[in-house]
């Protein structure tokens, strides 16, 4: 950067963060090739034993199943609404809109906590506790920023004069949105989603309080093994869920690079 | 636009001031769907939790009295905030020298320490407060290891316990420490340092008298940022506490799911919530949330 780089001492404590933020993660792969019954690391031989395990456990897949669809259904209502409000927003101006797009970040602000124990009493009333539809809508709900702020960022890269040029030539809003805005922005949008899946698929603090029997997700079969049984299986989900979110990401960023060509 | 026309006036055309066009209804009904999953499905829970924290078990701030009666409360808010500083605390020092680090670094060299960056931030909480445990429990990969070198003769004991909570904290704040001060660095021209140099200045003068001052702002976002998240952390703190260090989310936990002490818990969800939103208040011109959620590009 213009000639000035840093110096030793600096480069040396950025390493060693980066080496605190990655090792640890990385520990998880050879741990759950390990040859032995428990928590260690392979000893005589790899062995995929517990990755078969896994794949083959009624509870484990049973729980990945539950999360996939979960994810997807509230990525859907995240998208939809997020993507509407986002383009509203856009159009509307900053200064009109200034309450809604505070409200639309607030999942981000509020702990989920708070949020939970809300929901707990709130779902009771409503017959939502320990519904697929109960969790779906608030994994949604609480997607819906990750949305708004990826399309935002899409929408201010995008000449606001073709918009008035569409509807000056007499198309209706649907077709405006349809036919010109829509297509213009679908990188943002595509990465929103991705954010609001990995976000409902990995969400634990909700689910502990508004589901416990008929809706039991990946996370909450993940901290039931973390606070009961500690087992190799616990570290081959840890590497196939590293695995997806690195995928993920992978995505997101060729869909970044293509926006950006 | 005749579609649009009848809309509006059901919509109230008096209602609304002179400037915005009748066009414009048809915008803000884009909002509608957002807005209303917003108030019914988000805001109305939350505002039901602060109701209950003055009219459970009885009508009134009984609750929030034992702010200052009960020893049980004031222990767990102590241990938050100490917890919460040492936690900001390091993170955002970790954060800054690998915020300067990644600025400094040739472009293609960027791509990489922002990558090591960003893949731990949306790798799931859950998987790694589990590597935290496989690593550090008693018969845990570090102390098996220290033990095989001979370092140490009985097991150290890193994990559940305080130790074990900002170690994982610490881990999960880190790129959140990054990425608005990287944005605010970015902005500094690298000719300024150069110039410095030029004109007779020490490494060390070129860093406290010209970065560190224009790179504050940043510094001030990621403070606050990682404060407030760490205010009402609960998986990393239930995981790597075990049980015995009590933070405020598992605390409200406990009150809620174990005790059914609906008051208690809702009060002291209710103190997190204000606590964050004036905290969030006093420093907005400083924190911009949407920069620091943009995928951190």
């Amino acid at each position: 950067m213009g000639g000035y780089a840093s110096g030793p001492f600096a480069r040396t404590v950025a390493w060693a963060t980066v080496i605190y933020l990655v090792l640890p993660i990385s520990i998880v792969i050879p741990v759950s090739l390990t040859d032995r019954r428990y928590l260690s690391l392979p000893e005589e031989g790899l062995s995929f034993q517990h990755y078969a395990n896994l794949l083959t456990s009624e509870a484990w897949l049973g729980a990945i199943w539950q999360s996939l669809w979960i994810a997807i259904a509230s990525t859907l209502i995240a998208v939809a609404a997020g993507t509407l409000c986002a383009i509203g927003c856009w159009r509307l101006g900053r200064r009109s809109t200034e309450l809604v797009r505070a409200m639309m970040l607030l999942p981000l602000i509020i702990p989920s906590i708070v949020y939970a124990v809300g929901l707990y009493r709130w779902f009771g009333m409503l017959d939502l506790l320990d519904r697929f539809m109960g969790v779906t809508l608030a994994h949604g709900v609480t997607g819906i920023p990750y949305v708004v702020i990826t399309v935002s960022t899409a929408l201010a890269a995008f000449d606001p004069r073709l918009e008035q040029a569409a509807r000056g030539m007499g198309a209706s809003l649907l077709q405006t949105l349809r036919w010109v805005i829509l297509p213009r922005i679908m990188p943002g949008i595509a990465s929103g989603a991705i954010f609001a899946f990995i976000h409902s698929w990995d969400e634990l603090v909700l689910v502990l309080f508004i589901a416990s029997r008929q809706v039991f997700t990946l996370p909450r079969k993940i901290w039931d093994g973390v606070n009961e049984n500690l087992d190799p299986s616990m570290a081959a989900v840890a590497v196939l869920l590293i695995l997806l979110t690195i995928l993920l990401l992978m995505l997101d960023g060729a869909l970044r690079a293509r926006r950006d060509r | 636009m005749p579609r649009d026309a009848p809309a509006l006036s059901a919509a109230g055309a008096a209602a609304r001031t002179r400037h915005i066009l009748p066009r414009d209804a048809g915008w803000y009904g884009l909002l509608l769907p957002a807005f209303l999953l917003m108030t019914v499905l988000y805001v109305a829970p939350i505002l039901q939790v602060l109701a209950i924290s003055v009219t459970e078990p009885v009508p009134g701030f009984g609750n929030y009295e034992r702010l200052f009666t009960n020893a049980g409360v004031q222990r767990v808010i102590g241990t938050t905030l100490r917890i919460c500083l040492i936690t900001t605390a390091v993170a955002l020092l970790l954060g800054y020298v690998l915020s300067y680090v990644i600025t400094l670094a040739t472009p293609r060299a960027q791509r990489w320490w922002l990558l090591a960056v960003l893949v731990p931030l949306w790798i799931s909480v859950l998987v790694r407060a589990f590597a935290w445990v496989t690593l550090l429990r008693r018969q845990g990969l570090v102390n098996e290891g220290l033990q095989a070198v001979g370092l140490i003769e009985e097991p150290l004991r890193l994990v559940w316990n305080e130790f074990g909570i900002v170690i994982g904290m610490v881990h999960y704040m880190v790129p959140y420490a990054v990425l608005p001060m990287l944005a605010a660095m970015r902005e500094i021209d690298p000719r300024l340092l150069a110039a410095a140099r030029g004109l007779g200045a020490s490494r060390f003068a070129v860093f406290s008298r010209v970065f560190l001052p224009l790179s504050a702002p940043g510094l001030v976002a990621a403070g606050v940022l990682v404060f407030i998240f760490s205010l009402g952390f609960y998986i990393t703190p239930a995981i790597l506490g075990g049980g015995k260090t009590l933070m405020a989310a598992e605390w409200i936990k406990l009150q809620i799911l174990d005790l059914v002490r609906w008051g208690m818990g809702a009060m002291l969800a209710t103190v997190l919530v204000v606590t964050i939103l004036v905290t969030l208040a006093i420093f907005s011109r400083v924190v911009d949330l949407r920069r620091v959620f943009g995928g951190g590009h």
